[in-house]
């Protein structure tokens, strides 16, 4: 074997595994959707997070601005603590109010950014002052049964 | 029959401790493997040598096992997803099979057979026809020369070699669902790509790649340098480098797994 | 022998665990000689040459080549010993991925910083010694079993050492080839005033060749000399050997029990 045929081989297969491990990365995974870039950091405390998990979506209108990056359980107020790692090329007022949605019907669980009109902007490690816990399916059935209930005493 | 009962414990405890000291045995030779590859990273044609023997020789069987491996998931996966009517998540279940499991085990696994045997088979009949002692009575090194070469050949392809086994899974699930069966496009990529995270996914299978490539050769060069120096005995290292690898690649990819993928969904 | 010792071996002993391979040997060995250590199988002549090599280590007496203590150098100063010496395999050990060329070629590449056209000059001027310049791009697979004991000559040659080992040089040739590894040897000797130490049981080749001879039996120096000496030596041992006889001292039967013990015969009577 050829010392430079055996370096063209060694080159091409160099290029095959730099390449397989591009493609997975852009085009398998969601490499291109994740800014590599700078991040700021909010916190949220939730009455009840429901199913929401680490590296969730944040949306705001729809689009991902950033990802669920922390979730703990405070013992001095008793609710979670969400921390959320959210893009630093959008900024929303100090109004803006977090709610956690489900995608679907029983699909995954997703923080959702509603700006609101304040002039000053959330800095990194702010919190968010509104926040809106998930629905819970049993909470959701149990209080229209009790409406329910309530309705038919009411005649 | 105690007697038979304490000789069968005898073998068990022969065994263990047999086992034992091989694991320290290759663990020192790891090491020493290590401590003496300056050499190899100084003169790199030496590593491109052996990397066109280990990687670009495993290509073939690596390229075409990823195409197959992928069309069948492609077919498996449409057949259960399609009785939920969720058949574009297809793309999702090839994806994650291979880049999270299937590539890194399964790309390693045809590694130790097709590379690894090699590597001892080269090494323990070098050692047989008294190739490494010449080079020791020459003050050369093989440690040094031979075998840390092969090592570093073996550590740097395997990740490379899982990749495009992934690649070429997606593209053969690709094949099947998409073009033969006629899943939607759109949502077989979109699908796959939300739900396929870079760094949860991608950089987990990588590191496990990695994982698989180091302690591939290392056991193949550990197996071929303390061969005995017989025809026999190279044959039943180069067994036991397929075994004792395949045992350590699912052993280690269970262990890794539950340190990744711990408390995510 | 008035020239300078290169090696000397005094009062040398080795044991595999509690077994004894060498018991007390002596031997002094000058520069520009040839010697040959002779004796049955399994006597340890093997074992010698590992220990001037420093590849083993003794259990007692010690080893000096060239003034120095081999057996007290670290690695790295073993390693640069080793540089002096050269050691030509039973089967000539050849690198089996690399070629004529490239395997005598190894020492120089690793060990110097030769230019690689001064590199050529030199491999082709070793594999003219040993006559197969013709052969430098053919791969050891493509050789006869003397045509590679003949590069791998040419390769222990390259770095010009002051010693040359050769373990077992003429097994399994034919008797042509045999004689041309034998003249080389002498030839090589002579031609770069070395030292050559040849571990052989080929009693009728070695003798034409070497200028001093000793046999090792059950781990001692057994009888010492040179050719004219021993061949004329009437020693029981070595006239044994020389000639080859089936009967003398050195016995048929590998210790055992008595035989009949061995087949119960004994204990049937008994």
């Amino acid at each position: 074997m050829q010392r430079t045929t055996m370096d063209l081989w060694v080159g091409l297969f160099v290029i095959l595994g730099i390449g397989a491990l591009l493609i997975l990365s852009l085009k398998v995974g969601n490499l291109n959707t994740y800014s590599a870039g700078q991040s700021y950091q909010l916190i949220g405390h939730f009455e009840n997070i429901g199913g929401l998990k680490i590296r969730a979506p944040v949306k705001s209108s729809g689009v991902v601005v950033g990802r669920v990056v922390n979730i703990q359980f405070s013992l001095e107020t008793y609710d979670a603590v969400v921390t959320l790692s959210i893009d630093s090329r959008y900024i929303f007022p100090k109004d803006t109010f977090a709610s956690i949605l489900t995608a679907g019907l029983l699909g995954e669980q997703y923080i959702g950014l509603a700006a609101g009109g304040d002039e000053i902007m959330l800095k990194d490690g702010d919190k968010l002052m509104k926040t809106n816990s998930a629905m819970v399916l049993e909470e959701l059935i149990g209080r229209f049964l009790f409406d329910k209930a309530s309705e038919s005493n009411d005649f | 029959m105690p007697k038979r009962i304490i000789s069968i414990i005898q073998g068990i405890g022969h065994r263990a401790i047999e086992g034992t000291w091989q694991v320290g045995l290759a663990s020192r030779f790891f090491i020493l493997v290590l401590l003496k590859s300056t050499t190899s990273l100084r003169r790199f044609g030496l590593v491109m040598r052996e990397l066109y023997f280990v990687g670009v020789l495993s290509l073939i069987i690596i390229l075409v096992s990823g195409l197959f491996v992928g069309m069948v998931l492609g077919l498996q996966g449409y057949e259960t997803l399609q009785k939920f009517g969720s058949e574009t998540a297809v793309g999702t279940l090839v994806a994650l099979s291979l880049v999270r499991e299937l590539g890194p085990v399964v790309a390693a696994l045809l590694f130790a057979s097709r590379a690894g045997s090699a590597i001892t088979a080269e090494i323990g009949l070098m050692k047989a026809t008294e190739q490494l002692a010449a080079m020791g009575m020459m003050a050369v090194d093989p440690v040094a020369r031979v075998v840390a070469p092969r090592f570093w050949a073996g550590v740097i392809s395997m990740p490379f070699l899982a990749a495009m086994f992934s690649v070429m899974g997606v593209f053969g699930g690709y094949l099947v669902t998409v073009v033969f069966i006629g899943v939607d496009e759109g949502s077989f990529w979109s699908q796959m790509q939300s739900n396929v995270d870079f760094r949860q996914d991608i950089m987990n299978g990588f590191i496990k790649s990695c994982f698989f490539g180091v302690a591939v050769t290392t056991i193949a060069v550990f197996e071929g340098y303390d061969a005995k120096p017989t025809a026999e005995g190279v044959s039943i290292a180069t067994t036991r480098t397929v075994v004792t690898s395949a045992l350590v690649i699912l052993g280690l990819d269970f262990i890794l797994t539950a340190f990744m993928f711990r408390g995510i969904s | 022998m008035n020239s300078e010792a290169l090696i000397e071996i005094s009062d040398l002993n080795f044991s595999y665990g509690a077994r004894p391979i060498l018991k007390g040997i002596n031997m002094t060995m000058h520069r520009g000689k040839v010697i040959a250590i002779m004796g049955g199988s399994g006597s340890g002549k093997t074992t010698l040459l590992r220990l001037i090599s420093g590849s083993v280590t003794p259990s007692a007496g010690y080893v000096k080549f060239d003034h120095q203590m081999v057996h007290q150098l670290n690695r790295n100063a073993l390693f640069k010993l080793r540089r002096k010496m050269g050691m030509l395999f039973q089967f000539g050990a050849l690198f089996t991925d690399l070629s004529v060329f490239d395997n005598v070629a190894f020492q120089m590449r690793e060990h110097t910083n030769l230019p690689e056209t001064m590199i050529r000059d030199l491999v082709l001027m070793k594999l003219q010694a040993v006559g197969l310049r013709g052969a430098h791009q053919m791969m050891p697979t493509e050789l006869s079993g003397g045509m590679a004991r003949r590069v791998a000559l040419a390769r222990s040659i390259a770095l010009d050492p002051a010693l040359i080992m050769y373990d077992e040089p003429f097994t399994g040739l034919d008797p042509i080839s045999l004689s041309i590894i034998g003249s080389l040897i002498r030839r090589l000797t002579d031609a770069l005033g070395m030292t050559s130490i040849i571990v052989t049981h080929d009693v009728q080749e070695s003798l034409k060749i070497v200028d001093y001879v000793y046999f090792i039996a059950d781990g001692v120096i057994a009888a010492e000399g040179t050719p004219q000496e021993v061949s004329q030596s009437v020693a029981p041992f070595v006239h044994q050997f020389v000639h080859g006889e089936e009967e003398g001292p050195v016995p048929f039967h590998y210790p055992a029990d008595a035989y009949g013990m061995d087949l119960n015969l004994e204990s049937r009577l008994a």
